[in-house]
Formats: C-alpha cells, sequence, structure tokens
C-alpha cells in the first residue's frame, strides 16, 4: 500500500476501500444497532480505556458487528475500570467492569452476538456516592 | 497517565462534557527555545470564577458522581516536573483554553505516545464534534481538522475502521516527516 500523507491520498485510498463501506454505513441506525459506550474519565484512561476504545473501534467493524462506539465520562465505577456499557438493540444497557482484552473479546463474542452473559457486570442496584451540596 | 497523548485525551473529555463542538489540540515543540507546549481549547460553556480559581485542585470538580478531578492537578504535576506550569483560562458561555508549557529536554518530560490513537478515538468516538490537532516543530507544522476530512471525503461520519486505520497512517506519516518527539506508533504503523 502506497504512503497515505495527504487528504489526496487519504480520499484516494477511500475509493478503493468504498464497496465495503457503504454496505456498513448503511447499518447505522442507533436503534437497531449495539451501541457501546466507554467511560473515558482520568480513572478510566489512567486504568486503559483508551486500548478497549481502540480495540471495540477496530474489532467490531472487522467482525462485522453493527455498532456504534462512543465515549462518555465517568459512569462512577471508578473501582471497576475499563468500564464499558453495552445496549443491545431492544434491551437494557449492561455496564461491564474491569474490561480487559480478553474480557473484551468474550463481550463480542458471547454477549454481543449470542446473548450470553459474561463475568465482570456490575448491577444495575450498585449505588455510587452521590454526594449534593 | 504514562504519555502526554493520555493527558490530552484526558483533558479533551472536560471540552467534550462542556457540550463544545470545535475543540482544538496544539502542539507546539521548540529545541532552540527548549519549549514543549499543549494547548487544549474548546468553545465550551466555559466555567464560573469560582471553579476557575480552584480548578487544579484535585478536590474541586463539577461532577456530582464523585468528589475529585484529577485531570487538570495530573497535567500540572507532569508540567511541575519539567519546571514548567499550566494555565486555564475560561469564561462562561466562551469556552476554556488550557495552556501547558514545559521543558523540552527536561529528562521527566513524559514523552507523547500514541497521539494518533487518541485523534482516532476522540475523532470516531464523537462525531459532532470538530477536532482540529496542530503540531509544530522546528521541522515545520502539521493540522488535521476532522470536520474538514469529512467536507473533503463527502462523509457523514468517520468511523469504519478501514478509513480510521488510513487516517492515523496519514497523521503518522506527517509527525514522522516533522520528527516528533516522544512518538509511539502502533506495531502494525512501524
Amino acid at each position: 500500500m502506497s504512503k497515505i500523507t495527504s487528504l489526496a491520498d487519504l480520499k484516494k485510498r477511500r475509493e478503493e476501500l468504498k464497496a465495503g463501506l457503504d454496505v456498513r454505513i448503511k447499518a447505522l441506525d442507533p436503534e437497531s444497532i449495539v451501541q457501546v459506550k466507554v467511560s473515558m474519565a482520568t480513572c478510566g484512561i489512567a486504568s486503559g480505556a483508551k486500548t478497549i476504545m481502540d480495540f471495540f473501534l477496530e474489532q467490531l467493524d472487522r467482525r462485522n458487528v453493527a455498532a456504534v462506539v462512543t465515549q462518555t465520562g465517568c459512569m462512577g465505577y471508578c473501582y471497576a475500570e475499563p468500564t464499558i456499557e453495552v445496549k443491545l438493540p431492544g434491551q437494557e444497557p449492561v455496564v461491564f467492569g474491569f474490561v480487559d482484552l480478553k474480557r473484551a473479546d468474550q463481550i463480542i463474542e458471547k454477549y454481543m452476538k449470542t446473548g450470553e452473559l459474561v463475568d465482570g457486570i456490575i448491577p444495575v442496584n450498585y449505588q455510587t456516592i452521590d454526594l449534593k451540596e | 497517565m504514562k504519555t502526554l497523548a493520555l493527558n490530552i485525551l484526558d483533558i479533551s473529555q472536560n471540552s467534550i462534557r462542556a457540550m463544545a463542538d470545535e475543540i482544538s489540540i496544539g502542539i507546539t515543540e521548540s529545541s532552540e527555545k527548549d519549549l514543549y507546549q499543549i494547548v487544549i481549547e474548546d468553545n465550551g460553556k466555559g466555567m464560573p470564577p469560582d471553579i476557575l480559581k480552584n480548578v487544579t485542585d484535585p478536590f474541586v470538580t463539577t461532577r456530582t458522581k464523585r468528589r475529585m478531578g484529577l485531570g487538570l492537578a495530573l497535567l500540572k504535576y507532569h508540567a511541575e516536573l519539567t519546571g514548567g506550569n499550566i494555565e486555564v483560562i475560561s469564561e462562561e458561555g466562551k469556552g476554556t483554553q488550557v495552556k501547558a508549557v514545559m521543558s523540552l529536554k527536561h529528562i521527566d518530560r513524559q514523552p507523547l505516545g500514541d497521539i494518533t490513537g487518541v485523534i482516532r478515538i476522540l475523532v470516531a468516538g464523537n462525531q459532532g464534534i470538530n477536532f482540529i490537532y496542530r503540531h509544530i516543530t522546528d521541522a515545520g507544522e502539521y493540522r488535521f481538522s476532522s470536520e474538514e476530512t469529512k467536507k473533503y471525503l463527502e462523509v457523514d461520519r468517520l468511523y469504519d475502521a478501514d478509513l480510521l486505520d488510513s487516517i492515523c497512517a496519514m497523521i503518522n506519516e506527517n509527525l514522522l516527516e516533522l520528527k516528533v518527539s516522544g512518538l509511539e506508533l502502533k506495531a502494525e504503523a512501524l
């Protein structure tokens, strides 16, 4: 592959990739696809959330899972970082904690593809300390 | 935080929370002046003066989920290790500017790290925000804008993994050309 140094090179490269792109872009209606939020506050970043977000951005596309990955702030589970929230279409969101690459792989292969729950779920009744003025 | 790129990712998260739709990340390095300067600017909602006054205090935050905000405190710490400092200017309704000045040659200055990966995450994870990344070295200047790239490529989103890989390759090539110090490239980009 030739070097890409300018937007013109990038456009040329995109033309080469275009056939594959169109199919995937059509599937990006937020309600009908998997939504992944990666917690990216200081606690998350320091615990490796960047690696996890990189993994999901890359692998969901490569494994043909129709999904949108976004970054979010602190979800309040600092003790369990990196944490991610996964919402399958038509289901309640589930938060996974202590997500490393192995667990991220399991989340894609088991939870996203078959709906099977995997280890690391933070219960919905877990409460963070919500201090008020 | 082991690299400056991770600090930049962290501070950018503040701008995203402040509802900015344009975030500009500028890095200037000059070996002649022994200067390493990072400026992160946004057009978000800004901060009231009472928060701004104590903004680098780790126990000051606008969050209610937890009462600590370590992002700016950590950047300040890393800047001070090199004899530098940070400056935060903010105006309500207009935006915020965070400027960190460090010594380029100081042994305790963190390496830049995977800045391209950070740009990738910011752009892919926040499609409605225009990210502008500017890097100036003694060898020249490079500028990337996510909105300009979208317009040029005539796409609504920069999301596809192959396209993002190509964008990272483009940024990396330009940064290598500029001889950016402390740049970390992912294995496949080498």
